[in-house]
């Protein structure tokens, strides 16, 4: 399937065979529509498609978007046409672009609703993975407020996981003061993994108007400027659970993969570069062989890890 | 059209030939590259800067088969730092973005309204109108005289020209509505700031195309952060946009 059946870089996640850990994550690559205007996105690991809600949602008021140094903030809001037209009409389009499965990205509202999402996806076959979204900074009730608090990501974890076998991750906010208390509640309850990290909760203020520069004033800060923070995360949360971790957080390059992935992450979601260059998961994966030949690594899933050896 | 799952944008590197001041606080920037992905005038691109994380979009003034000309306000850090560039450097800029003035849905006898840097997407549609063989008039708004630019390059193309300025210094004083009066046309084409876009669309009442503006990072539809809604439900400003038909619009 892939055009760089080079399986140096093959990884495996939670059953599934990846070509390469290199995964978009979601809100960064819509529904894969867009990318593949710009290259044949089926060389990608897996992508993870546009968060998706029980009912549609236009989102929050425009300015959506504001420049950071080294990032950008973004307060979009779960824009999203519900999951119904999401299996009727979107994974058919996916079906059409990516022949390999793609990991759904689920958000909520209460925990009877992400059951009921969770629920829908676990009939659909494309669907790989199922990642449960406790963590958008962008909504002003549940979203983030299910990833901040240990019983409310332990009650959602619990009760997605009796309604679908597909594997779940728990996408946890890094806008906490102990990621590895809620990750491991994730794991207690039965999420066969971890996503790390959701955006960080920013500012920005337009000097001349004396306003913040988003209409819903914060948003969700991502970008090279947050991987210090992500990769920390990562490696925190690797020692303390067994479950596979997907790490993302400001991944702009080759070397970020494999930085995260000896921190502890199994696969590596790409996020906000996407945005700037519309080929950058391309790129990464092309530049992988290279930057391994030269960290003299042969396999990368010899290195999930390594960082704690 | 091209479908979604042709491989039809990219990611283009340019050279500069010239970036020169033509206005106040307004310059022009003549490029070298290919442009095969441009299908339509009203389209924009998006610039990548060194040391600014978010490229910048900037519309499409007009472009030929290895060339493509800009026209853009410095108005923050990073178009201050594109007017610094000079000829011979190179630039990484997506193309082809957006969808454009739909010239087949123009009327015979078409208004082109620009205000500001709304001005040169509206040449661009200017220049294809001509070549289709309609009627034109322009109808170029700015605050004062020493922002005019591109008045004469209009009138070059054969194209009747009205120039309004907010404090008379040059041409109408007024608005652009406040020209409407005198002149005969079926459709309006517009480009501006929303306000003049808004007094447009109600001093009219003839069909037309309106081109808006957003702040987005992608430009390509892609991260959802340019959404306006419509009367047929959200769209993207940057992919379904930035040129709305005027029944669909809703200020």
């Amino acid at each position: 399937m892939s055009n760089i059946a080079d399986n140096r870089l093959a990884v495996e996640l939670c059953g599934l065979k990846l070509d390469n850990p290199v995964i978009p994550a979601s809100g960064t690559f819509g529904f894969g529509a867009e990318h593949a205007q710009y290259y044949d996105i089926n060389i990608l690991g897996s992508f993870v498609f546009k968060g998706t809600t029980e009912q549609p949602r236009f989102g929050n008021p425009t300015p959506r978007i504001a420049e950071c140094y080294s990032g950008m903030l973004n307060s979009v809001g779960l824009q999203n046409p519900g999951i119904d037209a999401v299996i009727s009409e979107e994974l058919p389009h996916i079906a059409k672009l990516y022949k390999k499965p793609v990991i759904a990205n689920v958000g909520g509202f209460s925990v009877g609703e992400y059951v009921r999402c969770c629920e829908k996806l676990d009939a659909c076959e494309q669907v790989g993975i199922i990642e449960v979204n406790v963590s958008c900074p962008n909504v002003h009730e549940g979203g983030m407020a299910f990833g901040t608090s240990r019983e409310a990501v332990a009650e959602v974890t619990r009760a997605v996981r009796q309604v679908t076998k597909k594997p779940i991750f728990i996408k946890l906010s890094p806008n906490v003061t102990d990621i590895v208390c809620l990750a491991k509640a994730c794991g207690d309850e039965g999420a066969d993994g971890i996503s790390l990290i959701n955006t960080l909760l920013g500012m920005r203020i337009d000097l001349a108007r004396r306003k913040p520069i988003l209409a819903n004033k914060m948003g969700g800060f991502s970008g090279p400027a947050v991987l210090p923070v992500a990769v920390r995360m990562v490696y925190q949360v690797y020692e303390a659970v067994s479950i596979p971790i997907m790490g993302m957080g400001g991944v702009s390059c080759a070397r970020d993969v494999i930085e995260f992935m000896m921190a502890g992450a199994q696969a590596v979601q790409v996020g906000a570069e996407n945005l700037r260059d519309p080929l950058a998961c391309k790129r990464i994966i092309e530049e992988l062989p290279a930057v391994m030949d030269e960290l003299r690594i042969e396999r990368l899933e010899d290195i999930i890890g390594a960082a704690h050896q | 059209m091209l479908s979604d799952t042709a491989r039809s944008k990219k990611d283009v590197t340019f050279t500069i030939v010239s970036n020169r001041l033509i206005a106040k606080n307004v310059y022009e920037l003549s490029l070298e590259g290919d442009t095969s992905s441009f299908t339509a005038p009203g389209q924009f691109c998006n610039i990548a800067l060194q040391g600014f994380y978010l490229r910048r979009p900037i519309s499409v003034c007009s472009y030929g088969e290895n060339s493509l000309t800009l026209i853009y306000k410095t108005v923050g850090q990073g178009t201050k730092y594109l007017a610094g560039l000079g000829s011979g450097e190179q630039l990484s800029i997506l193309t082809g973005l957006g969808n454009g003035f739909d010239v087949s849905r123009c009327g015979e006898k078409t208004l082109v309204v620009g205000g500001g840097v709304g001005v040169p997407p509206m040449y661009g549609l200017a220049q294809a109108l001509k070549a289709a063989g309609r009627q034109v008039h322009a109808l170029l708004g700015w605050n004062t005289a020493d922002e005019v630019f591109y008045a004469e390059k209009f009138a070059e193309l054969g194209v009747p020209v009205t120039v309004c300025t907010a404090d008379g210094s040059v041409g109408v004083k007024g608005f652009v509505t406040d020209a409407l009066g005198e002149l005969d046309y079926d459709c309006v084409c517009a480009c501006g700031p929303e306000p003049m876009l808004r007094a447009l669309y109600n001093a009219t009442e003839c069909d037309g195309q309106y081109s808006f503006e957003e702040r987005m990072a992608c430009g390509f539809g892609a991260c959802m952060g340019c959404t306006c809604a419509t009367k047929y439900g959200s769209k993207r400003i940057c992919r379904d946009g930035p040129v709305l038909f005027r029944d669909e619009i809703v200020f």
